[in-house]
């Protein structure tokens, strides 16, 4: 492992050193490297994921094809949406989180780098463990959200899959969360109050917040779940007295805070890339802070709204029904804002500003169809259909995604020193948003029309115009692949040119374009001392008598790259380490000793795991102990 | 205060952030194992229930947990004001105290399987073993770290001035005990009464 790296003293407790080449990739403890890994990572799971839409799509294409098997196509939506969920969106959003944090507090890395690079380690082996199961007899085949009994009573390990990758990746997301919180809270530069955060970071916390409450839950609904499948318990078990709605309350009660987890993080980019290129600050900073922190509360109240059709009752329906309702006023205050920002700002439409105002709109279109499902009779003819099926999907693709796309074009030279090509980054987003609306816009009607949800044939029955609306939605999903081929392409000539990007293309507004571009390991020379919210843009601007901005000619977005570079004095980062490595390492062999029931695999993981708890602590600590 | 506290936000050591972070993610845990148990108190199929329960019997080891959270302050204590050597032995004796109760739940849960209340008997009996093991799982995982904080500082690898770490497994250990006496009232005294 890693042997460029080790120090030629050869004792397995030296840290390794490297910095650069493969070993330090695997060692590496610098949030922004990765940040990057997620980022890669997570793009990758995205392709696959993307593969299984495409297929289920191509199924859909006539009501009675034979292009998947129904158990094959059961696989492939399962996956699809669990791919999506917790290995596209939320670790893309953790990509930003570890870049993005520490640079607009202004800090030189996280609290915890080691227990980062485990959290992102823990994150890939819980994605391989899942998927390894296409290979060893058959991926999860119930749902994103597995619902009891047919998750527990059903033979075969495919759901068991499920129980325990879902378990390393939340482990994965707790130790992120409880990292980021300390950071966020515990690391602001002088001068960073609450109220001067950037908007990014205010979502980030809150989102880390709803992580720390929401996995545990979910923890122990899986925990649940798998002794259920390996041990033949019987919680969810109606044979044996247990319960199978116990697993939905647990489920949504998770699940439900989870889809904030999914788009709070888009939610703050956006809010990052409206001002600067509608050239004014955010309009009602305070108010879309208190929007999301107050989402963020009020999403814990609302998770039967998933389970109106299970019968709990009229009491319970209309109280679910009022509180989801009511969670649509923050989220509407915040899209009046970012409507506010826009107005009568100088906009300019460059590829990122087009994602974010995608965004807002598609959101808007799915927030709309969401307030449908809070009317309870609404929701008991939509229920499992394809309109809602168009419904997440607004919310999920028109929202995260469209918000993570619109980050990837504005930070992409801070994160690789490059600008992305505008030609290019506008025909990818065209291509995006008229296959996206394509692909899904038709699954409401269809919905509406009596499509079911998560079946692999339809029939004639529900007649031609049925069949026409699913045409044109595969047509539309293929549109959405030849765009991310274009964003691939974009993104290869990016890497083979040699052109820098400047340090502040964008004439940006927050800290992480104060550091040079690439970003050194250390970040900042001397961690800035906050006066404004917007910081960075005050240092370049004042007003004149007239309250227009005018340029600070000493501070000016240029000059301060020579504020760099000067000192040459040493800062000591971290050393790498790869404990963190071969500690997340021992959680995939646990979950093949849990799901198989062999002592010895799961041996084999505790080994590593205590190895790497142990080497951890005993290795020399850096400057700081950390 | 350790070192590196001034320099933060709040005035406080990362790591003590941290920990609190991470226990208020664990009480949901818990929370939810006892709400999962308090469903099924009653679904006890054909075999036993809440009868079984010896409370005399829990109520001694419970008795000697909630003590060893005062040991654990003194081993704190010591640590603080540099005695090593009296720290180590608060250490072991919190571990100790630790020990004899995993010994009486091993015991009880062991009795319990022998009377037809095993893992898999009905709702009740997964819910109630799921709940108490999982607190039994993080008292062991406890005794591992105070074994290895007085291992290591025996070592010298953990010096007088790293209190915080003592302090830091001090804040888990209370945390557990804290969950304890709420699994001990909602599990054992409260359908007793
Ligand atoms: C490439 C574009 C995409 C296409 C063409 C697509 C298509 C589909 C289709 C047709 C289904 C329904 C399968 C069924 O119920 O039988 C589905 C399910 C789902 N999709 Fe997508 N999708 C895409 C992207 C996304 C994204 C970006 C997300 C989330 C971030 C997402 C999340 C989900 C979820 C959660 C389900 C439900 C899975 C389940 O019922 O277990 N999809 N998708
Ligand atoms: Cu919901």
């Amino acid at each position: 492992m890693a042997s460029s790296s080790v120090a030629p003293s050869g004792s397995v407790f030296r840290r390794p050193l490297a910095t650069k080449g493969w070993g330090s990739w695997l060692t590496t403890v610098d949030h922004k490297k990765i940040g990057k890994m997620y980022g890669f990572t997570a793009f990758a799971f995205f392709l696959i994921g993307g593969l299984e839409a495409v297929f289920i799509r191509l199924q859909l294409a006539e009501a009675d094809a034979s292009v998947l098997s129904a158990e094959v196509y059961n696989q492939f939506f399962t996956m699809h949406g669990i791919t999506m969920i917790f290995l596209v969106v939320m670790p893309m959003a953790a990509a930003f989180f570890n870049f993005l944090i520490p640079l607009q507090i202004g800090a030189r890395d996280v609290a915890f780098p080691r227990l980062n690079a485990f959290s992102y380690w823990a994150f890939l082996f819980g994605g391989l463990f899942l998927y390894s199961s296409f290979i060893f007899g058959g991926a999860p085949n119930g749902g994103w959200f597995g619902y009891a009994p047919l998750s527990t009573s059903t033979s075969g390990l495919n759901m068991a899959y499920y129980g325990v990758g879902l378990q390393i990746l939340g482990i994965s997301s707790l130790a992120a969360s409880v990292n980021f919180i300390t950071t966020i809270l515990n690391m602001r530069a002088p001068g960073l109050t609450m109220m001067r955060l950037p908007v990014f970071i205010w979502m980030s916390l809150v989102v880390n917040f709803l992580l720390l409450f929401a996995m545990p839950v979910i923890a122990v609904a899986l925990f649940q779940l798998t002794f259920d499948k390996v041990f033949f318990t019987s919680f969810f078990q109606a044979a044996t007295g247990g319960d199978p709605v116990l697993w939905q309350h647990l489920f949504w009660l998770f699940g439900h805070p989870e889809v904030y987890i999914l788009i709070l993080p888009a939610m703050g980019m956006v809010s990052e890339i409206l001002p600067v290129f509608s050239r004014k600050p955010l309009f009602g900073y305070a108010a879309v802070v208190f929007a999301g922190a107050a989402i963020g509360f009020m999403g814990w109240g609302v998770w039967a709204h998933h389970m109106f059709a299970v019968g709990l009752g009229p009491v319970a329906n209309s109280a679910f029904a009022l509180s989801t309702m009511f969670i649509a006023v923050p989220t509407g205050i915040k899209i009046f804002n970012w409507v506010f920002t826009m107005w009568g700002g100088k906009i300019r439409f460059t590829t990122p500003m087009l994602f974010a105002i995608g965004f807002v709109a598609m959101f808007t279109i799915g927030g709309l169809s969401g307030v449908m499902h809070a009317i309870v009779p609404h929701d008991a003819q939509q229920t499992d259909t394809y309109f809602v099926v168009a419904h997440f999907h607004y919310v999920l693709f028109g929202g995260a995604l469209f918000g993570i796309m619109g980050g990837m074009y504005f930070w992409w030279p801070k994160l690789f020193g490059k600008m992305l090509d505008e030609r290019l980054g506008k025909i990818h987003f065209w291509l995006w948003f008229v296959g996206f609306n394509l692909a899904f816009g038709p699954m409401h009607i269809a919905g509406l029309l009596g499509q079911p949800r998560r079946t692999y044939v339809y029939g004639e029955e529900l007649g031609s115009s049925v069949e026409r609306w699913n045409q044109v939605s595969t047509l539309g999903s293929l549109i959405i692949v030849v765009s991310v081929v274009v964003f691939i392409w974009n993104a290869w000539k990016t890497y083979r040119s040699d052109e820098i990007a400047p340090h502040d293309p964008w004439d940006a507004r927050t800290l992480e374009w104060l550091t040079p571009t690439p970003v050194p390991e250390h970040n900042f020379d001397v961690i800035p001392t906050v006066t404004h919210r917007d910081e960075f843009w005050h240092r370049k601007y004042a007003e004149d008598d007239a309250g227009r901005a005018v340029p600070v000619p000493a501070g000016a977005s240029e000059d301060h790259a020579a504020e760099h570079g000067e000192h040459e004095e040493h800062i000591h980062m971290p050393d790498p380490s790869y404990w963190p490595l071969v500690l997340s390492a021992g959680l995939p062999f646990i979950g093949y000793g849990v799901i198989y029931k062999s002592i010895i695999w799961a041996v084999i993981g505790l080994v590593l795991l205590l190895t790497g708890v142990y080497g951890w602590q005993l290795e020399p600590v850096a400057e700081g102990d950390e | 205060m350790s070192t590196a506290a001034h320099e933060t936000s709040l005035g406080l050591d990362h790591r003590k952030v941290a920990i609190w972070a991470f226990l208020g993610s664990e009480f949901l845990f818990f929370g939810a194992f006892i709400s999962s148990f308090l469903l099924y108190q009653n679904d006890v199929n054909e075999g036993p229930g809440v009868e079984l329960f010896d409370i005399p019997f829990t109520s001694v080891s419970s008795f000697v947990l909630l003590m060893s959270s005062v040991t654990m302050v003194l081993a704190h204590s010591a640590h603080v004001r540099g005695d090593m050597r009296r720290m180590r032995l608060w250490v072991l004796a919190t571990a100790f105290q630790g020990m004899v109760f995993i010994g009486g739940q091993v015991f009880e849960f062991t009795t319990f399987v022998k009377e037809g209340m095993a893992f898999t008997t009905s709702p009740f009996s997964s819910a109630f073993f799921a709940l108490t093991g999982f607190h039994g799982a993080h008292v062991t995982v406890g005794i591992l770290m105070l074994l290895s904080l007085a291992g290591l500082t025996k070592l010298d690898r953990v010096k007088p001035d790293q209190h915080i770490k003592t302090e830091m497994i001090g804040l888990y250990w209370h945390f557990v005990d804290i969950i304890w006496i709420i699994i001990f009232t909602v599990v054992y005294l409260i359908p007793a009464g």
